[in-house]
């Protein structure tokens, strides 16, 4: 099939799409004013389409890769190039689709912004960063994509930088990050120095026939899952994210769905190859992995904020998938990296479509929208229940298939963490959906909300489609398609699936009834327990006081060391800079004496002596023409004399 | 025929006389009289020693002198005609405008 082949060689194209985007509404500036998303939106449209071809070539059994030379010295060269594997065509889908969407959704969420274009910008080069990552067929590629995807996050979590606590978010989000990116510098560096190449299968190659030595290759590993966890928020780095909802509500879906945290999880699936070589690190990926998912979701419990406790939710359904990886199973995470993408965004849409419409983040302050607003409960409802990993929505399948995986590595301490996570995901997912649209409005805003246009609902009516049937695709009835197009073997036992699914199911049920039992019919008062552990209830609604922790010890410690290098520098340097100043001054003030007295002495002097001669010479020519006469008989009785007497 | 000395002694007054006279005048015309005055002095040394030498040359640059003398006085009147005519004065020490 040539056409196919010509789509699939222009895969590389994908990302060039946002990023004129991204030129056009830049580089207008205020001339664009509202009509950013004009140029945005059917970019990525483009981006979509080309993706949903390459997707449909890469089903049919095409690869894809292309690589140049980009710097060459005598003795190596590093080469980047584009690759379409199946992964990264399902990624591509995904990330394209999620971003269209979200896009889409801005048109009413964002209406009336002031940065309204700039926003439409930021999210054209957040896309086309994502879809580079994912294209690039090396490290290097990876990481400058990486990075970039840092920069958009920043940017767009500071959209709104004039309001309180905002560029701090942002801040946050960079450097907390940045933390994790040193540990992918430095794995950068160890494996070209060991390698020559940041060529990923080269590397795989190199692993797997032993030519890396073990020490390297736990550095390597470490070093990355340090950027991945930076990434995507894994416990110690999971800080960032929930003030990251500083942003506006679509850039979080965009960002918790299929951009910024999808990163990690993507850089560590696509690494899998290096990871299986060293299980000491894999271990330590999966005890990362459980204990973010089991810690995230515990704080689930006690927010109150409607974004925030989505925030947790991601952070705890990323340890999900980091957990399933870390036991070497490669196609449950993807999976549920795909199907949490979907729900996730939809669910964020869908808080965003609430707080558009309440005007407050709180969910304290709204109740009773489930009739004000059905459209926006109906999907916020299909994605609890596939966060929730009720049967047959998107996340029962992929939890599933991550429980399933843990449980047959034998580690059952994991396992029973994971499904102790299930139970709180389905458990605080379940009371944000009650207090949110059941009993009655408890503010005015909740009193006088109405549903969000159906630029905003439709979006939402798409992603609830996706949460809904995503999941079929990896799932046992279709023939797992998804896991035959990724093309990774992954068949447990059946009586192991079946306990498991069974486990699984009753947790995300035995959550929901829980829930519901205590706020909608209020059989039990959640105060009753708060005050009975006091302790407990703060230490969950500080998140572990991580943050007042990492302030103290490293804001803290910054500030000392930067206020310590301050002194140093006004004291010692700058002492040492206005020495050598001073000595200059110094010198050129005596030099300038000199050449006041002497030099211009002599000039003054000279032009003075010039003008006093005048002033004698011109006495002499007084006007008196008499003067003048005898003047010149003088002179000829002198010259006459003269020649008298020397003739 | 009038010995060489006499005529230089007339002469000598004469120049003498012309040039206390441009020295102690102020008027300008009169000065310009007085060194017309002196020139003449010197024409008469010139003829006088181009006789007693049996030469033409001296009576020839006389001549010459005579014809520049003429210019001369015509150009100088005409100036300070042109002064009186501007400022009615014609005091030499007080034509100063363009003095320092």
């Amino acid at each position: 099939m040539v056409g196919g082949e010509v789509v699939l060689s222009l895969a590389w194209l994908i990302p060039v799409f946002p990023v004129l985007a991204w030129l056009i509404i830049g580089l207008s500036g205020r001339k664009m004013q509202n009509r950013g998303s004009g140029i945005a939106i059917p970019a990525v449209l483009i981006s979509f389409l080309f993706s949903l071809a390459v997707l449909v070539q890469v089903a049919q059994g095409q690869s894809y890769h292309t690589s140049f030379t980009w710097l060459e010295w005598p003795g190596f060269q590093i080469t980047f190039g584009f690759q379409v594997d199946p992964l990264a065509a399902m990624m591509l889908v995904v990330v394209t689709l999620v971003s269209l969407l979200v896009q889409i959704y801005s048109l009413g969420y964002m209406q009336g912004d002031s940065h309204y274009s700039r926003y439409y910008a930021n999210l054209s080069l957040f896309t086309a960063a994502m879809l580079t990552l994912l294209l690039a067929d090396n490290y290097l590629l990876l990481l400058i994509a990486w990075e970039l995807v840092g920069l958009c996050s920043y940017l767009l979590i500071g959209h709104y930088f004039r309001n309180p606590g905002v560029p701090q978010a942002a801040n946050k989000a960079f450097l907390t990050t940045r933390v994790g990116d040193f540990g992918f510098m430095i794995a950068l560096m160890a494996i070209f120095n060991a390698t020559g190449t940041f060529n990923f299968q080269e590397i795989f190659a190199l692993a797997q026939t032993g030519a890396i030595s073990q020490g390297t290759l736990v550095l390597v590993t470490a070093g990355l899952f340090l950027g991945a966890a930076g990434k995507s928020a894994q416990f110690p780095f999971q800080v960032w994210l929930p003030d990251a909802m500083a942003g506006p509500t679509p850039v979080s879906a965009l960002i918790h769905a299929a951009t910024m945290v999808a990163a990690g999880v993507y850089l560590i699936a696509r690494s899998l190859p290096l990871y299986l070589v060293v299980p000491q690190v894999m271990q330590v990926v999966a005890w990362v992995g459980g204990i973010t998912a089991l810690l995230a979701a515990a704080v689930g419990l006690v927010v109150n904020d409607i974004k925030k406790v989505l925030a947790y939710s991601t952070i705890s359904q990323l340890g999900y998938m980091m957990l399933g990886l870390g036991v070497g199973a490669f196609f449950p995470g993807v999976f549920h990296l795909m199907t949490h993408a979907f729900f996730k965004a939809l669910l964020f849409l869908g808080a965003g479509s609430v707080i558009h419409a309440v005007h407050t983040q709180d969910m304290r302050e709204m109740g009773g929208l489930g009739r004000r607003m059905p459209y926006t409960t109906l999907a916020f409802l299909a994605g609890s229940l596939a966060l929730a990993g009720v049967f047959p929505f998107a996340g029962f399948y992929s939890k599933d298939s991550i429980l399933a995986a843990v449980y047959a590595s034998g580690n059952s301490v994991l396992f029973w963490m994971g499904v102790v996570a299930a139970i709180l995901t389905a458990f605080y997912i379940t009371r944000a959906v009650v207090l949110t649209f059941w009993h009655q409005p408890r503010s005015q805003g909740a009193e006088q909300a109405q549903e969000s246009s159906p630029v905003m609902t439709v979006p939402l009516l798409i992603l609830s489609g996706f949460a809904l049937a995503a999941g079929w695709l990896g799932a046992d009835f279709s023939g797992n398609i998804l896991g035959g197009f990724l093309g990774t073997e992954f068949h447990l036992p059946r009586a192991i699936h079946h306990y498991v699914t069974r486990i699984a199911t009753v947790a995300a049920l035995g959550g929901i009834v829980l829930a519901i039992f205590t706020y909608l019919f209020r059989w039990f008062q959640p105060s009753v327990l708060t005050q009975r552990f006091p302790q407990c209830y703060q230490l969950l609604q500080q998140a572990y006081y991580f943050d007042r922790f990492y302030n103290r010890v490293f804001v803290t410690g910054t500030i000392r060391v930067a206020e310590f290098v301050a002194w140093f520098d006004q004291t010692v340097i700058d002492g040492l800079v206005n020495a050598v100043g001073r000595l200059g001054k110094n010198l050129a003030l005596l030099i300038a004496k000199i050449d006041i007295l002497l030099i211009d002495g002599f000039v003054v002097g000279f032009g003075h002596s010039v003008g006093r001669a005048g002033d004698r010479v011109r006495r002499w020519q007084n006007g008196l023409t008499a003067n003048y006469l005898l003047s010149l008989v003088w002179a000829v009785l002198i010259s006459i004399l003269t020649f008298k007497l020397l003739g | 025929m009038i010995p060489l000395s006499w005529v230089l002694a007339l002469a000598g007054l004469l120049f003498g006389i012309g040039l206390l006279g441009a020295l102690l005048s102020t008027n300008a015309v009169r000065m310009l009289i007085c060194i017309e005055l002196m020139l003449n002095a010197v024409n008469i040394n010139l003829v006088a020693f181009s006789r007693y030498q049996g030469q033409a040359h001296g009576e020839i640059v006389a001549l010459f002198a005579m014809a520049i003398g003429a210019a001369e006085a015509a150009v100088g009147l005409a100036i300070f005609v042109a002064v009186a005519r501007n400022s009615k004065v014609i005091d030499i020490d007080k034509i100063n405008l363009l003095k320092w």
